[in-house]
Parts: C-alpha cells; sequence; structure tokens
C-alpha cells in the first residue's frame, strides 16, 4: 500500500541488486492508523509538538517531523515501523534527545518514534549480575538501581542523568570511565531489537561467554538507529569498587599535563578516570558550578582511581607524584566521595558550560592514539588560532578522545565558514595520526562528509551493504551515517 | 511592547539543547513530553522569534502549564535566563490575548489590577475574610453547602483561601524598632502581602531576629505588593508600577539591607534593575535597590548571627527549599545553617528538597490538577523523614505544603524556629 503523493526515487543499482526507495511523508491517513495502535495520546501532530522534536543536542541542526509516537511497548513499537513500511514513511528513533552528532534529528515530514515512555526496569539479577531494562530507563537510574545492590554500571556519558540507556546503546556511547572501564558496547548482553520488517528478534543472553554465530548484538550497538530500534538491553554490571579517590592537578602548561597522562600510562597504573579541561574550559565550568576551580589555569587534570583500597591508596599517592614530578603546580585530592563527585559532575557539565560564551558551540569529537595526544592538543590550538577562532578543548585524555568546542554564532556566515575550514583541518590532522573522527558521539548527520575518508572505500561500501541487507528501503533514521542518497 | 521578537536573540539562542534541564523539570518528568520542558518551551519561544510560530493559545496554555519554578536555571551549565524568557513570553500571551475567556479576564482584573494593586483595599478584604472565618459564617455557609450555588472555580478556590492572621503585621510591628543593645545595622523590613494577611507571626519573628542580631528595623506602613504576581503572569507595566512605588517606600541611602522573608517576593525584588533598566527616572535606583535587597537567611548568613544558647520547642525539622529562594536567589546552604545552629534541633534533609510542591505563586489555582500531584509528592517525601515539622521560607509553599499536610504534621519557618529560640534563651 502507497500513501498519497509518494515519491518514486528511481531504480538504483547496487551490489548487483535493484531495489527501489520510496519516500513519503505523515499524511492524515497514516495519523489515522497510528492512532488506532497507539490510542491518540500518544501521537502528537500539533505544530507545538512538532517543533519541540526537531533537533537533538547538536547545534544548528533541526528538521520538522510530520509526527511523533510515545509507544509504551515493543509491540507498539513494531507496529510502527510495519506501519510506516507499508507508507514508505521514513522513521527516526530518539530517546531523550541528548545526541551530539544529529542521530535523532527527524528527516523532514518523517514519524518519530519517542522511546522515553519504555521506561522501566523489568529486572536486576544479583546471581547474574545483570540488570534487563526497558530502552527508555534513564542511564543514572541504572546506576543508582545498581547501586542499591552494592553494583554499578560503569558508562556514564556526560548527558547520564537524562539520556536513555538505548540511546546509549544506540550511540555505544563512552563517558568519563572509559578509559579503565570501557564503553557501553563492553556492558551490553543482550538486545531485544525491532528490525525495519517490523519484526522482533532477541539477540544475545545473560552467559558470559558465547560464540553461537555472529554477534548480532553488536552489529546493533553504535548502529545510531540505522540497523534496527532496540527495545529492551540487557547489561552487565559490576562490583562496587569499595574506594575511590579523586584528585585534581592543576597545570601553566597543556604540555605539562599531557606529559602526566603519559608518564601515568607508563607507569602501568589505569586509573578510571584522566580528564582534562583548558583554560577556557575551567573558566565556563567554575562560572556555572561555583565550586571553586582556579581560572588561571592552562590545564585542569581530574583524576580518578578507584577498586580494592590499598590499592587505590597506592595509586593515588603514585599518581600525586608524577604530576608533580612532571610540573603541575598544585596537586589536591578530594576530601570526601561526596567532594569527588561534585567534581566529576562539574565535569560533565564542561559542553553546555562553554555555551555561556558564544550563542553556538560546535562540538568535536575526535580520538588519537593516546601517544599523539599531547600533538593533537597543540594543533587544535594552533589551527583555532589561525582562523581567528575561539576555543575550548575538553575531554577523556586517558583515551586520547578530545572535544575541541568551537565558541561562534550559527548567524556570523563569514566566521562559521573559518570554522569549517579549520574542522576539516582538524579532521586531517586526525586521521593523518591514526585517529577518529568520533570516539564516542558518532556519525549522525555531523561526522558524515569525513567517514568515507576515514574508513577507506573498501570498509565503507563493507558497512554500507550491511545497512542494504537490513534496510533496503531506507526507512530507519536515513541519511544519518551514510548519505540518504544512493550511488 | 513586550515581545519574543523584539527582545534580545542572544538570551533565546543561549539555549544549545543538551537537555540538561529535564530531569529538573516538574512538568517534564510527569507527561515526558517535550513541549512541556523547559528546552522545549524555550525552542517554541525560539521559533516565534524565528517567526515560524505563533503566539497563539496552544503556546499561551504551555506557558500556564510551566511552574516558573526556575529549577532549570538552576541546572543549566549554558546559563539560559529562562525567568526573562518566561515573563517575555507570558507578558505577550496577555497583550495578544489568546487566552480567552470571561471568568479568567474577570480574575486577572479583580486580583492583579485591583487588590494586589491597592495594599488599604486587599488590607480591608483581609480585614472581612477574618470576620468571615473566625464569626462562623463561613463554616455555617460549608455546612449549608452553600458553595454548591457559586460558580464552579470560586468553589474550588475556596478552601485554599489561606487563614487570615489575628492581626496584620502594621499592628504586630512598630515603624521603627530598635535594639537593646548595639546597633550595628539599619535595615529596612519587607512584610509582603500574602504573608502579611496569613503570617504576619513570620513578619514579627524576622523583626525579632534582626533586632537580635544588632539591626534597627524600618517597617513602612500599609506597604504595597512587590509585583512578583504580576511579572510572572504577563502584566508587566503593573509590575513596574509596583516596583517604582515599592523603590520610594525605603530611603535607599540610609539602610544597609532591604530585608525580605518570603522566597517568592525575593527572587523578584532582586531583578528590578532588568525590570527598570529602560525607566530613566528609575534604572539607576533600581540598581542601587537590587544590591541592597537581601533574603532574611542571606542577610544572617552574611553578618553572622547569634547562636541561640536554648532549643525552639521541637525536636526534629525537615526543610523544604522555596523554588525562588534555591533557585531565584541561590540561597540554599544559609536556611539550613540557620536550623542547624539550634540547639537540639535536629535537622532531617527532606528527599527531594527542591522540588516544587506546586504552590508556585497563583499554579494552584490554575492548574490545580498539576499542582495536586506535585503536593502529593511533596508530603510523600516528608512523611519519609518522619518529621512532624516542616520548615520553609516561602508563604505560597507555607501554606499549600500546610494544607497537603493536613493533620499530620504542621509547617514553620527557619526565623520563626530562631526567634523561638532566641526568646527561650533569654527566659
Amino acid at each position: 500500500m502507497k500513501a498519497e503523493g509518494a515519491q518514486v526515487l528511481p531504480v538504483a543499482l547496487h551490489g548487483g541488486r535493484a531495489w527501489v526507495r520510496v519516500v513519503n511523508v505523515v499524511d492524515a491517513f497514516f495519523i489515522t492508523q497510528l492512532q488506532s495502535v497507539l490510542g491518540p495520546a500518544a501521537v502528537l501532530t500539533a505544530h507545538e509538538d512538532l517543533v519541540v522534536y526537531g533537533f537533538d543536542g547538536t547545534a544548528a541542526l533541526k528538521a520538522r517531523p510530520g509526527a511523533v509516537v510515545l509507544p509504551t511497548n515493543t509491540e507498539q513499537v513494531a507496529a510502527c515501523v510495519k506501519l510506516a513500511r507499508e507508507a514508505a514513511v521514513p522513521v527516526v528513533t530518539r530517546g531523550s534527545g541528548t545526541g551530539l552528532s544529529g542521530g535523532s534529528v527527524p528527516v523532514e515530514g518523517c514519524l518519530v518514534i519517542c522511546l522515553v515512555k519504555m521506561s522501566r526496569i523489568l529486572e536486576l539479577d544479583e546471581a547474574n549480575l545483570t540488570l534487563h531494562a526497558e530502552c527508555g530507563v534513564i542511564t543514572k537510574d541504572i546506576d543508582d538501581a545498581a547501586a542499591r545492590c552494592g553494583l554499578f554500571y560503569p558508562p556514564d556519558p556526560g548527558s547520564m542523568k537524562i539520556s536513555t540507556i538505548g540511546g546509549n546503546v544506540a550511540e555505544n556511547s563512552g563517558g568519563l570511565r572509559g578509559l579503565k572501564y570501557g564503553v557501553t558496547r563492553d556492558y551490553v548482553m543482550g538486545l531485544k531489537v525491532v528490525l525495519p520488517t517490523g519484526e522482533v528478534v532477541w539477540l544475545g543472553n545473560k552467559c558470559v561467554k558465547d560464540v553461537a554465530g555472529y554477534s548480532m548484538k553488536d552489529l546493533f550497538i553504535g548502529s545510531e538507529g540505522t540497523l534496527g530500534i532496540i527495545t529492551e538491553v540487557l547489561i552487565k554490571l559490576l562490583p562496587k569498587p569499595k574506594a575511590r579517590r579523586t584528585m585534581l592537578a592543576l597545570y601553566d602548561s597543556m604540555e605539562a599535563a599531557a606529559e602526566t597522562i603519559s608518564a601515568i600510562i607508563a607507569a602501568k597504573i589505569i586509573p578510571c578516570t584522566l580528564e582534562f579541561l583548558d583554560r577556557m574550559t575551567v573558566r565556563c565550568v567554575e562560572d556555572f558550578a561555583k565550586i571553586g576551580l582556579p581560572t588561571d589555569v592552562e590545564a585542569l587534570v581530574l583524576m580518578e582511581t578507584d577498586g580494592h583500597p590499598a590499592a587505590v591508596e597506592e595509586e593515588a599517592a603514585q599518581m600525586m607524584a608524577l604530576a608533580t614530578q612532571h610540573g603541575a603546580r598544585e596537586v589536591k585530592m578530594a576530601q570526601s566521595e561526596a567532594e569527588g563527585a561534585m567534581l566529576a559532575s562539574a565535569r560533565r557539565s564542561a559542553f553546555s558550560a562553554l555555551a555561556r560564551m558564544k550563542p553556538t558551540t560546535i562540538l568535536e569529537d575526535v580520538t588519537v592514539p593516546r601517544s599523539e595526544l599531547a600533538q593533537m592538543v597543540k594543533f587544535i590550538n594552533e589551527c583555532a588560532a589561525r582562523h581567528q577562532l575561539l576555543v575550548g578543548t575538553f575531554g577523556h585524555m586517558g583515551d586520547g578522545n578530545l572535544h575541541p568546542t568551537f565558541l561562534t554564532d550559527e548567524r556570523d556566515k563569514a566566521e562559521m565558514h573559518r570554522v569549517e575550514e579549520a574542522l576539516e583541518e582538524i579532521v586531517s590532522e586526525t586521521l593523518r595520526l591514526g585517529g577518529t573522527v568520533t570516539g564516542e558521539h558518532g556519525v549522525g548527520l555531523a561526522k558524515k562528509p569525513f567517514l568515507r575518508r576515514q574508513l577507506g572505500e573498501g570498509s565503507f561500501e563493507l558497512m554500507r551493504s550491511i545497512k542494504q541487507a537490513l534496510d533496503p528501503q531506507a526507512l530507519l533514521n536515513p541519511g544519518k551515517i551514510f548519505d540518504g542518497r544512493l550511488s | 511592547m513586550n515581545s519574543l521578537r523584539d527582545m534580545d536573540y542572544s538570551v533565546v539562542q543561549q539555549c544549545m539543547h543538551c537537555g540538561m534541564c529535564l530531569p529538573t523539570c516538574p512538568t517534564y518528568m510527569e507527561t515526558k513530553l517535550e513541549r512541556n520542558s523547559p528546552r522545549g518551551r524555550i525552542a517554541l519561544m525560539r521559533s516565534i522569534a524565528d517567526g515560524e510560530s505563533e503566539v497563539n493559545a496552544a503556546f499561551g496554555e504551555e506557558m500556564y502549564y510551566c511552574l516558573g519554578c526556575l529549577a532549570c536555571q538552576t541546572a543549566c551549565p549554558a546559563g539560559v535566563k529562562y525567568a526573562e524568557l518566561f515573563e517575555t513570553a507570558r507578558a505577550e500571551i496577555e497583550e495578544k490575548a489568546v487566552l480567552p475567556g470571561a471568568q479568567r479576564t474577570f480574575w486577572r482584573w479583580l486580583t492583579l489590577e485591583v487588590l494586589f494593586m491597592r495594599p488599604r483595599l486587599l488590607r480591608l478584604v483581609g480585614v472581612l475574610m477574618r470576620w468571615h472565618q473566625r464569626s462562623g459564617l463561613e463554616a455555617l455557609l460549608r455546612r449549608v453547602k452553600f458553595l454548591g450555588l457559586v460558580p464552579k472555580n470560586l468553589a474550588a478556590l475556596e478552601p485554599q483561601t489561606p487563614r487570615m492572621a489575628e492581626a496584620f503585621s502594621d499592628e504586630l510591628i512598630e515603624a521603627k524598632e530598635t535594639p537593646q543593645g548595639e546597633r550595628r545595622w539599619r535595615v529596612g523590613m519587607l512584610t509582603g502581602c500574602v504573608q502579611d494577611l496569613a503570617f504576619s507571626d513570620v513578619n514579627r519573628a524576622t523583626v525579632d531576629v534582626l533586632l537580635e542580631n544588632d539591626c534597627e528595623v524600618f517597617t513602612p506602613r500599609a506597604q504595597s505588593c512587590c509585583g512578583s504576581l504580576h511579572a510572572h503572569n504577563g502584566a508587566v507595566e503593573h509590575a513596574k508600577e509596583l516596583a517604582r512605588r515599592q523603590i520610594d517606600t525605603f530611603d535607599l541611602d540610609a539602610l544597609d539591607a532591604i530585608i525580605t522573608n518570603a522566597g517568592g517576593c525575593g527572587s523578584h525584588l532582586k531583578s528590578y534593575a532588568h525590570l527598570l533598566h529602560d525607566d530613566p527616572l528609575y534604572a539607576a535606583k533600581a540598581k542601587q535597590w537590587d544590591s541592597k535587597v537581601k533574603d532574611i537567611h542571606e542577610w544572617l548568613a552574611q553578618t553572622g548571627w547569634k547562636k541561640p544558647s536554648a532549643d525552639c520547642g521541637i525536636e526534629r525539622v525537615t526543610y523544604h527549599e522555596s523554588c525562588h529562594l534555591t533557585h531565584g536567589q541561590k540561597v540554599v546552604k544559609a536556611p539550613r545553617e540557620i536550623l542547624r545552629s539550634i540547639p537540639g534541633l535536629e535537622v532531617v534533609e527532606l528527599p527531594e528538597s527542591n522540588w516544587c510542591c506546586g504552590s508556585a505563586g497563583i499554579y494552584n489555582i490554575t492548574q490545580p490538577e498539576q499542582s495536586a500531584k506535585l503536593l502529593e509528592r511533596k508530603v510523600n517525601c516528608i512523611h519519609q523523614t518522619g518529621c512532624e515539622v516542616v520548615a520553609t521560607s516561602n508563604p505560597g509553599c507555607h501554606l499549600q505544603i500546610a494544607r497537603g499536610l493536613g493533620t499530620s504534621g504542621s509547617v514553620s519557618q527557619p526565623v520563626v524556629l530562631l526567634a523561638q529560640a532566641y526568646r527561650k534563651s533569654r527566659t
């Protein structure tokens, strides 16, 4: 069945297979169908509702969806996908809309499936250390639930107080503890996924070991809503570390900070957190959080170690000594767990706090091998100066993941052009150093132009062939990761 | 003309839609709908400023569904001035008259333009209500179900009417009161309007505390409303008029501070400079005014208060934060420290202490359903503490929570407990 006004695109040949893509927008008949499945209250079509689902956490990207639905269970999601497939209406999935690469920005006239109402924790299995939840559960609620049983969920993206676990899995989010604990992928044991056909599949199980065929769940982790819609997750939890120490090291030069990081890694210490903020970022964070950070430093490094109390004490002392040896102006230890948590929380606000300076913040996510970190930071600063741009850089120094953030105004066309030029140079340098254009935010719309360059022809086409195999109609999140156009 | 299109665009542009505000917004957490969130509301305002949307009834309803609790402003790392956006939006909604209804128009006229513009009339109404409440007439009317005969909205309002105090502030407080010992400060005292009618004892306690802490206190007679009600409800011109009147009431040069004890009023009282920034006669005075307005807790913390040597008559208390004291004025620690300074008083931390109780100015009247949900949530949290007394520092919260607790607990204010402890210390 085709809805009225269907636009049939030319038949394209790819990989020897011909396929036709039909693109429609939401129309009145389609809305009636959605309402019959979900009930009228869960289908939003008013102008005031469509405007507010037009964007996510990414700057300067917006589009108006045709309708927004708020399903409450997997069956409803599957029914919506089937209807959309029949009507050939593109589907964009969304959680809390905090993504930073435009992954959940709608396609004009599309159907947005917003999953925040699927927010139940279904099971916490203390015998197997797993937690089974619906996709719309807030990340922090998962960690809180785990904490009540003496467990913890390590991935802690900056937006953890509002991001959904489904969104975290779809974007394979990182966080402050990535250095020691890895990223979201490392904690996913199982997924329930609605495929582009509307079929529902369960991938994975509670087994620590499982080599039964391809690891299909891994295909969907980080797939950015382009291959399927994740509606339930089974995640692995860890015993909560018995002790934790948080330290701050203050530097008068960025190089000294970078050298400290290298020295800590070389000393075979794997702290859970090694975060750094440059002068601009420290200033903005302090302006917001008012926790007494010194605003006259060139770099601030937040260090955290956790684990067995004795090991923690030893590592903390070693890290403080290394920081001092490598030129830290001052090294301080948080006096309590609460003070440590406050520092980490302030760090999480860094990106948004930078928005205090200028109306538009263009955030990057370049990541380089750790050995190239000092070189990359230096390059970013020189590049910004060359293009007369304001930049604030912060990031996960321990895992080479940097967030240079250009502070600009989207209405200033000339400056925006210079930002683009600077970004191009930063990307080139990142790739030259063997890095990646995105460490934890995903490709979405923002990093799409650089993907082919980074992956190379073979790898890029392999990736695209997977998309085409699973979603030949390009129904799910079209235009993300890859262009919507067919080659 | 107060309009979103004419306001400084950088204020709407400041929101970078990161979503950090969402988990702190009581309406978003209730519905999980983006339009009921600060980020959604700002997106609508920006869309209006961009000429892509209109100020219509749907937008009007949304902006009146917002509590204006400003929790989002505390949560916002980007420093979005939500209060400014909120007030401009509501002002434009009223100027364009997109929310119809003769009843709404009547109530707005009666409250914003008549009662809360005329302090003497307001107090006269207070005296009549006091007589109504105490003469037995109220009980009689309730018994004969008289309310069945009056319009529904009015009937719903009736049980929310605050109980009038035995005597209003001017009867309890002299125009000038002098401390017994050395005079270190001279301060002005704001008596408020609801505070004055329903909680004049809190005003008296505030003055007692100030006297105990070496302040000479000036309390002008029959004070006007500060205009917060007007500013938050889109009546900006009236708010400006009241601000000017308020400034003229006090001799700013002669006073070290002007003390307010109502969280909601205080937040607005400190923003006169913004309100009157384009008023050639008052802009400079308003700046001076803002610099002198202090919340009582803030003032005590700043000048160092005497620690009482006796208890205050109760053993346990929990503390509910008034939104505009916490989010509007960022006075968070001082009230707790004041409570902790009272000997023998255990201060139990209230879960979700900075979550709105649903009073929110006149929100409990305009949005009774959402307000009741928030009140229930608040009462549950209070019950979790096991405390029978909750202290707060805003007349709206005081009335709302007292109504919610019923006979299961009572509401007091930190200054009242401190004044009691001082009194006991003296005897």
